[in-house]
């Protein structure tokens, strides 16, 4: 719909179908999500169906709740639950992308730009341990963890989900690195680099859009896995959110205005962190470097 | 500034050889052209005298330093590439200091030769950019000034203007070679542009297939090809070969009856021998129009007005024939063109050696 592009004017009747086309799209999408936002704030008890999502009795009580939940143990001073797993939720999917990306970007770029014995054979039995969903191995992974020890840990979580973000984010990396000439790297050795130096002054920049994305996609996948976190976690205070937004609508009591307030909150973090990797994902980076 | 011999250089890619034994000498501060069809191994070449591939077997040596298994970085290089090859996330400044930043140069040396460089190729104004945001003759002036900023012993081209249009490509081949005679650096360039190859060269190697066919100053190589490969390849447009003429007593038998007389046989020498099959070579450029004792006649099939002169597609006794003329010769379709041919070229049909000694 670039006019100027087409070098022709678009009539006002296509104008507004379009606009009305995009209104409707945007609608459809944010509909549930208004729902939640008015559920959250709701004061009334049952959610009742109806077609505005406005709040009904508007009040903060629902997220004081899940926000100021507290642990209290016998003779220690009581502490603030949420935060704790707030906390976790985060640190174990940081965590999770740290070790997804550090572990995937030499084994990429090595993958895009070595041959080796072995090379094919490997990246096949890679790309087969993805074909399996990452529940399938829970009970395995229960296994190994109990042997570690690292049973209702942390570490113990994170190790499980860099089973599925490694090989994940390998394959990503690998392809981004296809795509950044080999040239570069060449002018950069003629130009009096070692080859890691070139890797790391000219490949890894032009490659980092794709690493944010890369290590983006690794926090998101743990930061709202739910299986795993309840399979592996043991206390209350070691839950990850999702596990803790679970409990609010178990099969006893479904508590659906305080599962709206935790999602809304759990969200903020997220958002967080996409306005931070923003100026990481701005496409295009490599353009121009190389002609074509 | 050094010179470069490379010598006996085979490479191998598994089991395709792609070079043959190559030898090149380069004098210091000459300027050698790698020139030949796609697929001959120029480039590869360039890579090996950068150290970009390793070679099979074979010796290069700058100077009297043996590089041959140095990394591009020891070898005090620059090289200019057909992708240009800007670091995309640097400035143009920073592209161009990026080499000596490495190298860990004192910032006020920096400054400066960036300042003359940019000075030098009208870079200045484009000093903060980042490389995707310049033209493509922009980009290529970047790309040499990353090369020259650095100062290196030795220059490798590798098809620098192919990206650029016609005009741009006349223009920055003029630079090219004002800035080779300003710096005085040893350089090999890469090209298949035979104009750039004839207009750059102070020797042409032309590579056919792995090896180094012929070597030369441009002009001996244009005007005294030692393989019919090396007569066809330079000049524009390519050579006229009749096949099927023979050698006979003071002349060529050829095709369609007529008889070219040969006045000279003697650079010949003991191959002009009557009865004997050759290959002859005409230069498009080398007919004149000669109505009284003509040389040859052809008949003429489509004549194309190209500015200055006329290309005229003929014939001769069934083979075509490319002629270029005035174009005031006032020749049309379907004449009958009585020529002249000022300079000839024999070559064995069996091996394509030129028959000269
Ligand atoms: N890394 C490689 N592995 C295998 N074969 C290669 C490799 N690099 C080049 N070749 C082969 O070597 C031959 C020569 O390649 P090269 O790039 O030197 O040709 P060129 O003369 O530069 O051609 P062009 O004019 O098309 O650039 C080609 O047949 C090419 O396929
Ligand atoms: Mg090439």
């Amino acid at each position: 719909m670039s006019p100027s592009g087409q070098g022709r004017k678009v009539s006002l009747a296509e104008s507004i179908g379009a606009h009305l086309l995009l209104v409707v799209a945007v609608a459809f999408a944010l509909y549930p999500l208004l729902w939640v936002v008015s559920l959250a704030f709701s004061g009334a008890v049952e959610p009742t169906p109806r077609v505005l999502p406005v709040p009904l009795e508007p009040t903060l009580e629902h997220l004081r709740g899940v926000a100021f939940s507290t642990l209290e143990v016998p003779g220690e001073p009581d502490r603030w639950l949420f935060g704790l797993q707030l906390a976790n939720s985060i640190v174990i999917s940081l965590a999770t992308a740290l070790v997804g990306v550090v572990i995937a970007v030499p084994t990429a770029y090595a993958l895009a730009r070595f041959d080796f014995v072995g090379k094919e054979g490997g990246v096949r039995a890679l790309l087969a341990t993805q074909m399996f969903p990452a529940v399938a191995s829970a009970i395995p992974l229960y296994i190994i963890l109990d042997g570690l020890g690292l049973l209702g840990t942390r570490s113990g979580l994170v190790l499980c989900y860099a089973t599925t973000a490694v090989p994940f984010a390998i394959f990503q990396l690998r392809g981004a690195f296809e795509t950044i000439p080999r040239d570069l790297e060449e002018a950069a050795m003629v130009d009096g680099a070692t080859r890691f130096e070139a890797f790391r002054k000219v490949v890894l920049p032009a490659a980092r859009p794709a690493i944010a994305v890369t290590a983006l996609f690794a926090f998101m996948s743990a930061y709202n896995e739910f299986v795993l976190a309840h399979t592996m976690l043991g206390r209350e205070e070691m839950y990850t959110v999702p596990v803790v937004l679970q409990r609010y609508i178990s099969e006893f009591s479904a508590d659906w205005p305080k599962f709206a307030a935790g999602s809304l909150i759990v969200s903020i973090p997220v958002m967080i962190l996409f306005y931070i990797a923003q100026r990481h994902l701005i496409a295009g980076l490599t353009a121009g470097g190389v002609k074509g | 500034m050094v010179a470069v011999t490379a010598r006996t250089i085979v490479k191998r890619f598994g089991a395709t050889e792609v070079l043959r034994g190559v030898d090149v000498h380069v004098p210091d501060g000459g300027f050698a052209v790698l020139v030949g069809p796609s697929g001959c191994g120029k480039s590869t070449l360039l890579r090996l005298l950068a150290g970009l591939e390793e070679v099979t077997s074979g010796e290069i040596r700058f100077g009297e330093r043996d590089v041959t298994r140095l990394a591009p970085r020891d070898r005090d290089i620059a090289m200019v590439f057909q992708s240009y090859a800007l670091y995309p996330h640097l400035t143009v400044r920073d592209n161009l200091a990026f080499g000596l930043n490495l190298r860990k140069t004192d910032a006020a040396t920096i400054a400066g030769r960036v300042a003359e460089v940019s000075a030098m190729l009208g870079l200045d104004h484009l000093l903060d950019r980042l490389p995707r945001a310049l033209s493509g003759g922009q980009r290529q002036r970047v790309a040499m000034g990353r090369a020259i900023v650095r100062r290196p012993q030795l220059f490798l081209f590798d098809e620098p203007l192919s990206n650029l249009d016609a005009a741009l490509r006349a223009q920055v081949r003029v630079e090219i070679r004002k800035l080779h005679d300003q710096l005085g650096a040893t350089s090999v360039y890469v090209t298949h542009d035979q104009v750039e190859a004839m207009t750059l060269a102070d020797q042409i190697f032309v590579l056919n297939r792995g090896v180094v066919e012929q070597v030369g100053p441009p002009r001996e190589v244009y005007e005294h090809p030692r393989t019919r490969f090396v007569a066809g390849f330079l000049g524009s447009p390519a050579m006229n070969f009749l096949d099927g003429v023979r050698v006979e007593a003071g002349g060529l038998a050829l095709p369609g009856g007529q008889t070219l007389a040969v006045r000279d046989p003697a650079p010949f020498g003991p191959a002009f021998q009557p009865g004997r099959p050759v290959s002859l070579g005409v230069r498009p450029h080398d007919f004149v129009v000669r109505a009284d004792a003509p040389d040859l006649v052809v008949d003429v099939e489509l004549v194309e007005l190209l500015g200055p002169e006329l290309q005229i597609h003929a014939r001769l006794g069934g083979a075509p024939l490319t002629v270029c003329l005035d174009s005031q010769s006032g020749v049309a379709r379907g004449d009958r063109l009585p020529l002249a041919v000022r300079a000839l070229h024999l070559f064995d049909p069996a091996t394509g050696l030129s028959l000269r000694a």
